[in-house]
């Protein structure tokens, strides 16, 4: 939480209280990591240890805000590209790439974490967030939910569906758009003609800014503004984050083929972390030795990550049939016999 | 004398049953919520969720915007916090753009999150033709459904199971697609609800036969039950089986059926091309191959869009297609 009595940092962004050193500082720290977590998840992926990663490299300063502006009993519904996001949310690195190392579709328990599956299809978890904060609101419970996407999931009709919804029920949702440039290789401009992504907030009946994606104390007071005006029950909002995909679309994609080298090394100078160590090194709230320790952290957590990867994963067959149903239709039970009595002879 | 009065069965429309299943829903258990499109205020076009909002308050019955894929995807939330959502599509075809929803989310969650996360929603789609509707008010969508691993899908074909099948289904772990069939809407039944049923996956044999089988659910019972009448005039003694859910399909009730019969017929409305009755077809093959005398038929919709109001008889299975089929097996 922003605490007032330290001096305030960061720009005022849209009227919004100012960001304070502690957090400013959690924000870095966190942005380190998980670039960190980042880069060794790539590495894992190109060395065959994960079967894709999508990199959230250069969203840093968004997937952070989203997670530290959250509280306690709030929850995350992250996509594929939203793994900085969800570490940071509190689920443990490995489980969050379980999915990705191919070993099972979900790794965490979701309700544990207040975390929902990475979203695959695109923007269909959105109206999930809405049912959980209708249902939260029903039963009594203290709850936010936020909701990532990228600008190409604001082309789905779930994305409509949802934020009309969350409007009409006036529940506490946050929508954060990370509007990266692309949708894999489709640039924003051919995905939506609007000027701003926010500007469809007006349709809708909800508030709606666009933020500096990259400057974390815009996105982090952006962010921590809606949740809290979601908690409290002045309705949702929705936020445009403008960054940029400085990754690939996955380790198996090529940028070269649709996109100018020179836009990419242009937006190198704005990356957010190092605009963000800049700011507080002028400001003398870091040095050398903060950093180094910071940077530490991060090459211990990746060393931890990559041994829990490289782990064998759990590959029992019987597993398949695990949770399908709560009671197998005998059809399905048969099969299952059938598998296991395989696995007896072979 | 009040007494007798209470107990004397009253005359009760299948849309009255499924309103009643509801209203005891709401009543039972206070993490049921009931939302649609028209649902509240109206009490739904059909009528199935009439007074509900009235009687329980919006918070546990309301109208939502027209959008199916978010109505689907709200359920599939809210069951984060335990809550039983019974969710309406108006209309077969109009539950369509719920499709990616039902397909990858719901019927997939409790598998996707190994058991953490289950969705208990139960999706009331009135489905199927045979009341003049116009396009897009008449289709019969249930083998998607039923081709969904995850999902449970269930149709009644009396005013009993209506009842019945929508209690056990909205007290079900698993997420159910309640198949309601239209043109049964308005059939009566004199009983006293609450009435208990056999639970989902047990079919029911509706009538007894020695030479063959006609296997069912949902809108073509009663033209099952007719054909079986037409024959037995003719001197041939032909059962009926009710599926009432198609998964879990109850293949041991058929298979004994076929077993004794040696004939077998499936009937429904749906296109039979790639539909249901080949699943059932297929199953019972394997199992009963030595015990068939004839290959098992089919007597479905045509494999074609369904058709408008005027010539839908000549799509719907008949008395005359059963009986023709049946020509083919003796």
């Amino acid at each position: 939480m922003n605490k007032l009595s330290e001096p305030p940092i960061g720009e005022l962004a849209f009227g919004y209280p100012t960001v304070s050193a502690t957090d400013l500082i959690a924000g870095y720290r966190k942005m380190v990591i998980g670039r960190r977590l980042d880069q060794q998840a790539t590495n894992l992926a190109k060395q065959g240890y994960l079967t894709v990663y999508p990199s959230s490299r250069g969203q840093e300063a968004c997937q952070v805000s989203a997670a530290l502006a959250l509280g306690p009993t709030d929850w995350l519904f992250p996509t594929y590209r939203d793994t900085v996001a969800i570490i940071t949310h509190g689920v443990d690195p490995v489980e969050a790439l379980t999915m990705l190392r191919g070993d099972w579709h979900c790794g965490f328990n979701p309700l544990g974490v207040r975390t929902a599956p990475h979203s695959t299809p695109l923007a269909t978890h959105a109206s999930h967030a809405v049912g959980l904060a209708m249902a939260a609101r029903h039963t009594g419970q203290n709850a936010v939910a936020l909701v990532l996407c990228g600008e190409g999931s604001t082309s789905e009709g779930d994305f409509h569906e949802a934020l009309n919804l969350s409007a009409v029920f006036d529940v506490p949702v946050v929508f954060l758009v990370q509007h990266n440039g692309y949708a894999i290789s489709v640039p924003s401009h051919k995905q939506c003609r609007a000027e701003s992504i926010a500007d469809k907030a007006l349709g809708y009946g909800m508030s709606g800014v666009s933020v500096d994606g990259n400057n974390f104390a815009e996105t982090f007071s952006a962010v921590r503004n809606a949740v809290e005006s979601a908690r409290c029950g002045d309705g949702p909002t929705l936020i445009e984050a403008r960054t940029y995909r400085m990754a690939p679309h996955t380790n198996s994609d090529d940028p070269s083929l649709y996109r100018d080298p020179a836009e990419a090394q242009a937006w190198q100078d704005k990356d957010p972390i190092v605009q963000l160590q800049t700011s507080l090194i002028a400001r003398g709230l870091l040095d050398d030795a903060m950093d180094e320790s910071i940077a530490l952290e991060a090459n211990e957590l990746s060393a931890e990550l990559r041994k829990g990867v490289m782990a064998t994963p759990e590959k029992d067959a019987s597993r398949l049939f695990s949770n399908v149903y709560a009671t197998l239709p005998p059809h399905v039970l048969q099969q299952q016999q059938a598998i296991a009595l395989q696995e007896t002879y072979s | 004398m009040t007494t007798l009065a209470l107990q004397k069965p009253a005359s009760i429309t299948m849309v009255g049953a499924l309103n009643t299943a509801l209203r005891d829903a709401l009543a039972e258990d206070e993490r049921v919520v009931i939302f649609g499109e028209d649902v509240g205020t109206l009490g739904g076009v059909f009528r199935v969720t009439s007074k509900l909002a009235a009687e329980f308050g919006e918070a546990r019955c309301f109208d939502t915007p027209i959008a199916e894929s978010g109505i689907l995807g709200m359920s599939i939330g809210m069951t984060a916090y335990g809550l039983r959502p019974v969710v309406e599509m108006q209309f077969d075809a109009f539950s369509y753009p719920s499709f990616e929803q039902m397909i990858s989310h719901l019927a997939k969650m409790r598998n996707r999150t190994q058991g953490h996360w289950t969705t208990p929603v139960v999706v009331r789609i009135p489905y199927g033709g045979g009341i003049g509707a116009v396009e897009h008010h008449s289709d019969s969508s249930e083998a998607y459904a039923a081709h969904t691993p995850g999902l449970t899908v269930v149709t009644p074909a009396t005013v009993e199971d209506a009842y019945g099948l929508l209690r056990h289904a909205i007290t079900s772990e698993d997420p159910v697609l309640f198949y309601e069939p239209k043109r049964l809407y308005w059939d009566t039944a004199d009983i006293t609800l609450p009435i208990e049923v056999p639970p989902i996956g047990k079919a029911i044999v509706r009538r007894e036969g020695a030479e063959a089988t006609l296997i069912t659910y949902g809108p073509t019972l009663k033209v099952c039950m007719e054909a079986a009448e037409a024959a037995a005039a003719d001197g041939y003694d032909i059962g009926v089986v009710d599926l009432r859910s198609l998964n879990p399909f109850d293949e041991d009730t058929v298979a004994e059926e076929l077993m004794q019969t040696g004939r077998g017929i499936v009937v429904h409305e749906a296109s039979g091309f790639g539909g249901f009755g080949a699943e059932i077809a297929a199953r019972l093959s394997e199992r009963c191959f030595e015990y068939l005398e004839a290959p098992i038929q089919r007597v479905t919709g045509l494999d074609i869009p369904y058709p408008p109001p005027h010539l839908e008889h000549n799509h719907l299975p008949s008395v005359q297609r059963i009986i023709d089929a049946l020509a083919k097996v003796f």
